[in-house]
């Protein structure tokens, strides 16, 4: 359907003709975010350059019920900022200033467009940086990873976004301008700000972000330990966090992941191994030291048959490198990979990955894992040739069997890449009815008339009753007024 | 400690109350009846019953426990596996909860360093003002399925659902703790606590009492040392009764009579200069006071720092908490998404 023409008209008035986007050619650019299985051409796109025109452009979308998508940078995983079929786009890449760095109050505030790498590079010449650190941070915007409540490898040690996030700015679908937090670490009421952070532009769109920056610690040490087993690799993991150590990063990569990076950076890796955990520590030297001791005594019991200290600088590097590179080496040796990104309680490691082997070697298709052990979040790589007629409808079943292991296990479908338009499914397994219908409420008390990135991250209640994965509680139908298929 | 299950009961009596449209008053340890505004519910809706712990697994850095679970139970089952709870609560004299402390959202000294209350909190089961057993976070470290109820729970003073458990993140206990003692004014302490902000040590509390700034070194014991021998200052052998008491609100400066406000703020605003007593914790983003000033005047100096005030104890239920008029309405909303009769706690936290 098209858009009304007087919203379009509106929408130029307010902006200029250069920041409204309609003709077909570069729509297309706005088709998908960073999963590209998931496509549709935005009606319009609009590219806001202050936050009054994004309150505008809001309160035009409620007048002419216009459904619209915010979209950052574009890096999401999960389809979160894939346009709605008859919807706008509203690009925030245009405010990408840093309004300030505060070393006195260790924070910086910033636009949605602002690129995660640039707050710590901005932050530096102050001996500050900005934690959270998704792998995508050389593109990633913070107004997407605030939307996502995005990860990165030393969550275990320093949280998520909403553990760094003091304030935003968040514009409601009626055009106010809400600040949620505030100059101190909490805020008045209901913690608001906690909801809107991970809510994936469902609730309203963030135009200012204040961060909180982080010292730089004056020493990091890397360990890379070697095993001939997953299990043993599993069991060493638990063994460090039980022990009290608190690695700044803990991450595993299997066979698959260490033979894929080797071959590409070159990085030094046991190809042999089944198995190895980089263990980054971090702080005052006295502590890298003491720490370093104790995680080396933990890996010699757990059964490594290699433990590598990285000498220097420049060794500690190369030990990353492999595990930074691993997506795309991945991607040389498949000609497609679907990443996925379920969290499981640690101890169900070596059992997680063991049942994912069988489950991929049942649908003819390969898995690679790379993943962030310390706090149990799995990136499992499934590969696949985007060419080859049902290869990606394959995968796309083995992805949700996985997710659904995952829940199985008491954890959760998705660690830190948002459910967006992928995992729909997967949250009907993850929650009952009751608590789909709770969502469903607390979105509508920010936006009435569900004009926000709708159709993302929560399902209906009809889309998992046609999935028939609708959980059914006590034997009692929830919602027996809803039509069904 | 006590087990016990009443989830069934609580649930019922939430479904009565959805019937007659009757509002429950929720009580745990009953420590905090003082915090916030006035609830006009008179019936009782019980949770010190509904206690125990569920799962914990020290591998996992996760325990889950039932609501009515006193918070001192919770710490010695953790200690005895070295850990605990990072956010430092107060127990109130062992009469803490595990759902009071989260339904007020209370954290300790540790808080600028380790976390909040609801930075810890990873899932929770509620009922809602319909009466529904709910599910939302988890049991695991990342967890972005869904709206971020559970986080949202912390702080809403009951008036969202009954918290019937929680799971929460734990850390490991640090190995060393030392205290390091500056006598000096307050401008001086504050702008002493940034400066070391800024700069990498192994800090876990910075406060200032009116006269002396203490702050708190914690990790490995050699590196604990060292910090100290750079930072100079004296070590406080009463550092840890210091903490405890800060914790616990049981210094002097909180038994003075009067009312008690407390204002979260940029930790490096300059002196309030309020008519009063004063003390600062979290490395001055949490600065309590004991003023008769009015309490339009302690508002009005919070926000243009863009904090805020609390009426923590002894000042007007009417005048405890202030939202802007968007906000208020958003808020109300909210409320009225997971309670739609009203039921839970009224006047509690909107007055």
């Amino acid at each position: 359907m098209p858009l009304p023409a007087a919203f379009v008209q509106q929408c130029r008035a307010l902006l200029g003709v250069q920041q409204v986007i309609s003709d077909p050619e570069s729509l297309r650019v706005y088709e998908c975010d960073a999963l590209s299985a998931y496509r549709q051409v935005p009606e319009l796109v609009v590219l806001p350059e202050s936050v009054a025109q994004v309150q505008v452009l809001l309160k035009l979308c409620n007048q002419y019920g216009v459904p619209v998508v915010a979209r950052g940078a574009g890096t999401g995983l999960s389809g979160g900022s894939l346009p709605v079929a008859g919807g706008v786009v509203l690009g925030l890449s245009k405010m990408k200033r840093i309004l300030a760095v505060d070393p006195v109050n260790c924070c910086a505030t910033l636009q949605p467009g602002v690129r995660n790498l640039a707050i710590s590079e901005a932050a530096r010449p102050h001996g500050l940086y900005y934690a959270p650190d998704p792998s995508s941070q050389i593109a990633c915007s913070i107004g997407g990873n605030v939307a996502e409540n995005a990860g990165g490898v030393h969550c275990l040690k320093y949280g998520l976004t909403v553990h760094n996030v003091l304030q935003i700015k968040l514009v409601t679908l009626d055009g106010q301008l809400m600040t949620l937090g505030g100059s101190g670490l909490d805020m008045p009421g209901y913690d608001v700000l906690a909801l809107a952070i991970g809510s994936e532009g469902l609730l309203g769109v963030v135009v200012e972000i204040t961060v909180r920056l982080l010292p730089v610690q004056p020493q990091t040490q890397v360990l890379l330990a070697a095993f001939a087993g997953v299990e043993q690799a599993g069991a060493a993991v638990a063994a460090i966090i039980a022990d009290g150590l608190m690695p700044a990063g803990l991450e595993l990569m299997d066979n698959a992941a260490i033979r894929a990076t080797e071959a590409f950076v070159h990085a030094g890796y046991p190809v042999d191994a089944a198995a190895i955990l980089l263990c980054e520590l971090d702080g005052l030297p006295e502590q890298v030291a003491a720490d370093s001791r104790r995680a080396i005594g933990l890996l010699q019991n757990n059964a490594a048959v290699e433990i590598r200290t990285a000498s220097d600088e420049q060794e500690r590097k190369r030990f990353w490198a492999g595990r930074k590179a691993a997506f795309p080496a991945v991607g040389r040796i498949a000609s497609d990979y679907y990443c996925m990104d379920g969290t499981i309680p640690r101890k169900q490691l070596a059992h997680v990955l063991q049942r994912i082997g069988t489950m991929a070697e049942a649908c003819g298709l390969s898995v690679v894992n790379v993943f962030h052990a310390g706090d149990g979040n799995l990136h499992p790589l499934i590969l696949y040739d985007a060419n080859r007629a049902g290869d990606f409808e394959k995968a796309e079943v083995l992805g949700g069997q996985i997710l659904e292991l995952c829940v199985a296990v008491g954890g959760t479908i998705t660690g830190e890449h948002g459910v967006g338009h992928e995992k729909l499914g997967q949250m009907c397994v993850q929650f009952q009815a009751a608590e789909l219908a709770q969502f469903h409420r607390l979105k509508q008390a920010f936006d009435p008339l569900g004009l926000l990135n709708p159709g993302k991250a929560i399902p209906t209640l009809h889309r998992c009753a046609e999935l028939g994965r609708l959980h059914v509680h006590h034997g009692q139908l929830p919602h027996p007024e809803l039509e069904r298929f | 400690m006590r087990d016990r299950d009443n989830e069934l009961q609580l649930q019922q009596q939430v479904s009565r109350a959805v019937e007659t449209g009757g509002a429950l008053r929720i009580v745990g340890g009953n420590s905090k009846a003082f915090y916030g505004g006035h609830c006009t519910a008179d019936v009782v809706l019980n949770t010190a019953d509904h206690c125990g712990v569920i799962d914990y697994e020290p591998s996992e850095l996760v325990i889950t426990a039932r609501a009515g679970s006193r918070v001192t139970d919770i710490a010695e089952i953790l200690a005895g596996h070295r850990q605990m709870l990072g956010f430092e609560p107060p127990d109130f004299a062992g009469q803490a909860t595990v759902g009071g402390t989260f339904a007020c959202g209370f954290s300790g000294p540790r808080r600028p360093f380790a976390g909040s209350a609801r930075d810890f909190m990873l899932g929770c089961k509620i009922v809602n003002g319909q009466g529904q057993i709910l599910n939302f976070g988890g049991r695991v470290m990342k967890n972005v399925a869904g709206f971020d109820v559970s986080r949202l729970m912390v702080g809403a003073l009951g008036t969202l659902g009954v918290l019937l458990e929680a799971s929460l993140r734990v850390l490991p206990l640090p190995e060393a703790d030392l205290t390091l003692a500056y006598a000096c004014t307050e401008q001086k302490a504050l702008s002493k606590m940034r400066q070391l902000a800024g700069q990498p040590w192994p800090l876990s509390a910075m406060a200032y009492d009116g006269e002396c700034l203490r702050i708190r070194l914690s990790g490995a014991e050699t590196a604990v040392l060292a910090a100290a021998r750079q930072l100079a200052g004296d070590v406080d052998q009463k550092g840890d009764r210091f903490w405890h008491d800060l914790r616990e609100q049981r210094l002097g400066f909180f038994q003075l009579p009067g009312p008690l406000w407390r204002i979260s703020i940029a930790p490096g605003a300059p002196p309030l200069g309020l008519a009063g007593r004063g003390l600062l914790d979290w490395g001055g983003a949490l600065r309590w006071i004991n003023t008769d000033m009015p309490a339009e005047a302690i508002h009005a100096v919070a926000a243009a720092h863009g904090g805020h005030a609390i009426g923590y104890r002894g000042t007007d239920k009417a005048d405890w908490l202030r939202l802007d008029s968007g906000l208020l309405g958003l808020q109300q909303n909210i409320r009225l998404a997971f309670d739609p009769l009203n039921l839970f706690n009224p006047g509690r936290l909107f007055p």
